[in-house]
């Protein structure tokens, strides 16, 4: 659909990523300068200037597969390791805290408000490194650029097409259920009352006129809910009051960040159609992802002392029960790419990506397919 | 006034697009068909009206050339035309149309996709039949496409291209009364709120524009001459078709109205929005002082749920089905 949704969604993911693991990082007393070291690598990978020019390209969205397999990587771009089910976790959080973010916006352009306060956060984490600050505003005059001059139309298709990516999701998180955001089946409370959005008027009013313009009849009617006035509108630019409160950081030391896998729905029938494309998406997809990873440049891991690992659980046997006991239509599908062999894995798709534009005027789609599995079955060798 | 029903369940979830839910009332088979859009598929369910037996298909869009990314769908509506239905899905690709039960594809319509992606979208939405003989589909440039039907078979050819917006295409809907005296026949609306008012023939003629204000009107319906329009900001306004004249402006919604419908026979008007809330509205004309009067009936709250799709089930609003963002049922009320 939007052609112009994926930069949204990687910086709001990755708002909520950094708001995760900076979490973490003080939960578990990580030194400070470690710490710091950890938030500053991952935003300078995030804001890769080539990396940033491949995302505000028009495209349409990755599959959740593609997707994850880059914030995998995104996770491990410092000194910080995460095991699968930590990694898994992290996904969790993060997909359902946007999912919640970009369902509870009140006007379908709030979705901009919305990811300038990550941004305003992300600016906070790396504000006493100069080069990264500058990485980060030169993130915030493109999305300024791009989105600003979009219409409300424009908006709500942006914001159609997320709801498309974030469907079927109902993964119960801790702090939204103590919060009373979302239910015990995993969806989320959608409250009919509170001020309404700018530019909407409270619904109660119907006004009748004549043929000359004039107003001859008024009628009130029953809301039926409880809406207290209009909000005022947020600031679009670099600094200012952003009105909105979803996207800012709902995490702190004392608030633990769980996530509930069993009594989620069961409804099997649910399964996300989306995903199960043919091979020829998977391969248009590879070659998406090939050229905006090779944007992304990953720590080698030199000092195997410097390296240290996050845990998003309580203890490391909760960690390993969580990965056992994870139910299968849970997991997540993921292009394996290992991080110490990143160069490596690069130089082999780009040969990969190479070999298979050569062969693409092949007409006989047999050919074509069994392309696309040694491809696949290369990068999950990788 | 009404009271729920037993819901129908959904192979898969309702996909957050405006006005996603069509249903289609076959009397001499005692059945209703409902189509509920989920991502790049349809999920089509008749239902018997003894509540005993239900049927589910599912509708891929299935496009000529597949060697690009998958395609999504924007809408599917049925057209009832006097001698045959006909199933229209509109998705990024192109136009697919079925015959009744969806089991056979009779026209697919490419759409001019770009060799390489561009920043504005391109998709087709907004499905009206119109008179006797014409479907009509608009697009995301803003253009719309009139196909030319014949009474059976599948020659089915593009009659003309018409056009006169230019923000995308987001609702269409010809004139519901059955009335053969009204000069209006059909209304399309766009992304920037403006409706174009048409006559419908050999070339289709543009009888009104009617500026919008900077909101997107998701959603159209055309009755007795009169233009109901669902907006953005949660406002429904009456207008007379041919000259644009504002009858009534509603406050109507918290949140960005997704569907409207009309019970031609009774003039029940139904509008449903991301807030949560179905309200159903009466019309009254009064042709001696031209005026069009919009009353509230009643509301009903689907809790923590985003409707993207309401319809009444038959033409004098006994009933009427609702579809909601994530939620695999269709959910029905009948009216106590």
């Amino acid at each position: 659909m939007s052609s112009r949704t994926l930069p949204l969604l990687f910086i709001n993911l990755g708002g909520e990523m950094l708001y995760i693991l900076d979490q973490r990082l003080r939960a578990q007393n990580i030194p400070v300068d470690k710490a710091k070291k950890v938030m500053n690598d991952i935003i300078t990978t995030m804001f890769n200037k080539k990396f940033l020019e491949e995302l505000f390209k028009p495209q349409e969205l990755y599959s959740k597969k593609a997707l994850r397999t880059v914030f995998d990587r995104l996770a491990h771009a410092s000194i910080m390791r995460l095991n699968q089910a930590s990694m898994d976790k992290l996904y969790d959080l993060m997909t359902m805290a946007f999912k919640y973010q970009v369902l509870l916006c009140p006007r379908a352009k709030d979705i901009l408000l919305v990811s300038f306060n990550h941004m305003d956060a992300i600016k906070d984490f790396v504000k006493d490194t100069p080069s990264v600050l500058s990485q980060v505003d030169e993130t915030y005059r493109q999305l300024i650029e791009m989105y600003t001059p979009l219409s409300s139309g424009e908006f709500q298709l942006i914001r159609q097409t997320l709801l498309i990516f974030f469907q079927d999701m109902h993964i119960r998180v801790s702090i939204f259920l103590k919060d009373k955001v979302q239910n015990s089946n995993g969806r989320f409370v959608l409250p009919i009352s509170g001020p309404v959005p700018h530019g909407t008027h409270i619904p109660g009013l119907i006004r009748m006129f004549s043929c000359n313009g004039e107003e001859v009849k008024r009628l009130q009617f029953r809301n039926g809910g409880n809406y207290t006035g209009v909000l005022g509108e947020g600031s679009f630019e670099m600094f200012g009051e952003r009105v909105i409160k979803l996207g800012t950081n709902m995490y702190s030391v004392s608030r633990p960040v769980e996530t509930h896998m069993s009594g989620t729905s069961k409804n099997s029938a649910q399964k996300k159609s989306v995903n199960t494309a043919p091979n020829p998406l998977a391969k248009e997809e590879l070659n998406m992802l090939a050229r905006l990873m090779g944007g992304m440049e990953v720590q080698k891991l030199g000092n195997a002392d410097s390296g240290f690992r996050v845990n998003l659980f309580a203890t490391d046997e909760e960690e390993e029960e969580a990965l056992i006991s994870r139910p299968d239509e849970f997991s997540y599908d993921v292009i394996k790419i290992q991080a110490t062999k990143n160069q490596q894995a690069n130089a082999e798709l780009a040969k990969i990506m190479g070999d298979f534009t050569e062969e693409a005027g092949e007409p006989c789609s047999s050919i074509a397919n069994s392309k696309g599995d040694d491809l696949l079955a290369m990068m999950d060798g990788l | 006034m009404y009271h729920k029903e037993k819901s129908i369940q959904m192979k898969s979830s309702a996909s957050a697009l405006y006005n996603n839910l069509s249903v289609l009332r076959i009397a001499p088979r005692s059945l209703t068909y409902f189509t509920v859009v989920h991502a790049n598929m349809v999920n089509m369910v008749s239902a018997s009206w003894d509540g005993l037996n239900y049927s589910h298909r599912q509708l891929q869009s299935k496009e000529a050339n597949v060697a690009t990314s998958s395609s999504l769908i924007m809408q599917a509506a049925w057209c009832v035309l006097p001698s045959r239905d006909i199933l229209v899905l509109t998705s990024q690709k192109g136009i697919q149309m079925y015959e009744s039960d969806g089991s056979i594809m009779v026209y697919w319509h490419a759409l001019d996709t770009p060799e390489t992606q561009t920043a504005q979208a391109v998709f087709a939405r907004g499905i009206a039949a119109v008179r006797e003989k014409y479907i009509c589909v608009g697009i995301s440039s803003g253009s719309m496409l009139v196909f030319d039907v014949p009474i059976k078979g599948s020659n089915i050819t593009l009659s003309e291209v018409l056009e006169e917006h230019k923000e995308s295409i987001t609702d269409l809907a010809s004139e519901c009364s059955g009335s053969q005296e009204c000069i209006a026949d059909m209304v399309s609306a766009d992304d920037s709120g403006n409706l174009c008012v048409w006559k419908s023939g050999e070339d289709f003629q543009l009888l009104n524009k009617i500026p919008g204000f900077q909101m997107s009107c998701s959603s159209v319906k055309l009755w007795k001459g009169t233009v109901v329009a669902g907006y953005g900001t949660g406002q429904i306004r009456l207008y007379e078709a041919v000259t644009g004249i504002v009858h009534a402006e509603v406050n109507a919604h918290a949140r960005w109205i997704y569907s409207l419908d009309i019970a031609p026979f009774s003039g029940l008007l139904l509008s449903a929005a991301e807030d949560s809330l179905v309200r159903v509205w009466h019309l009254t004309m009064t042709p001696e002082t031209n005026s069009v009067e919009i009353v509230h009936m009643y509301n009903e709250c689907v809790t923590d749920t985003q409707i993207c799709g309401a319809k009444f089930c038959d033409g004098d609003g006994y009933a009427f089905a609702v579809t909601g963002y994530d939620l695999s049922e269709i959910i029905r009320y009948t009216q106590v």
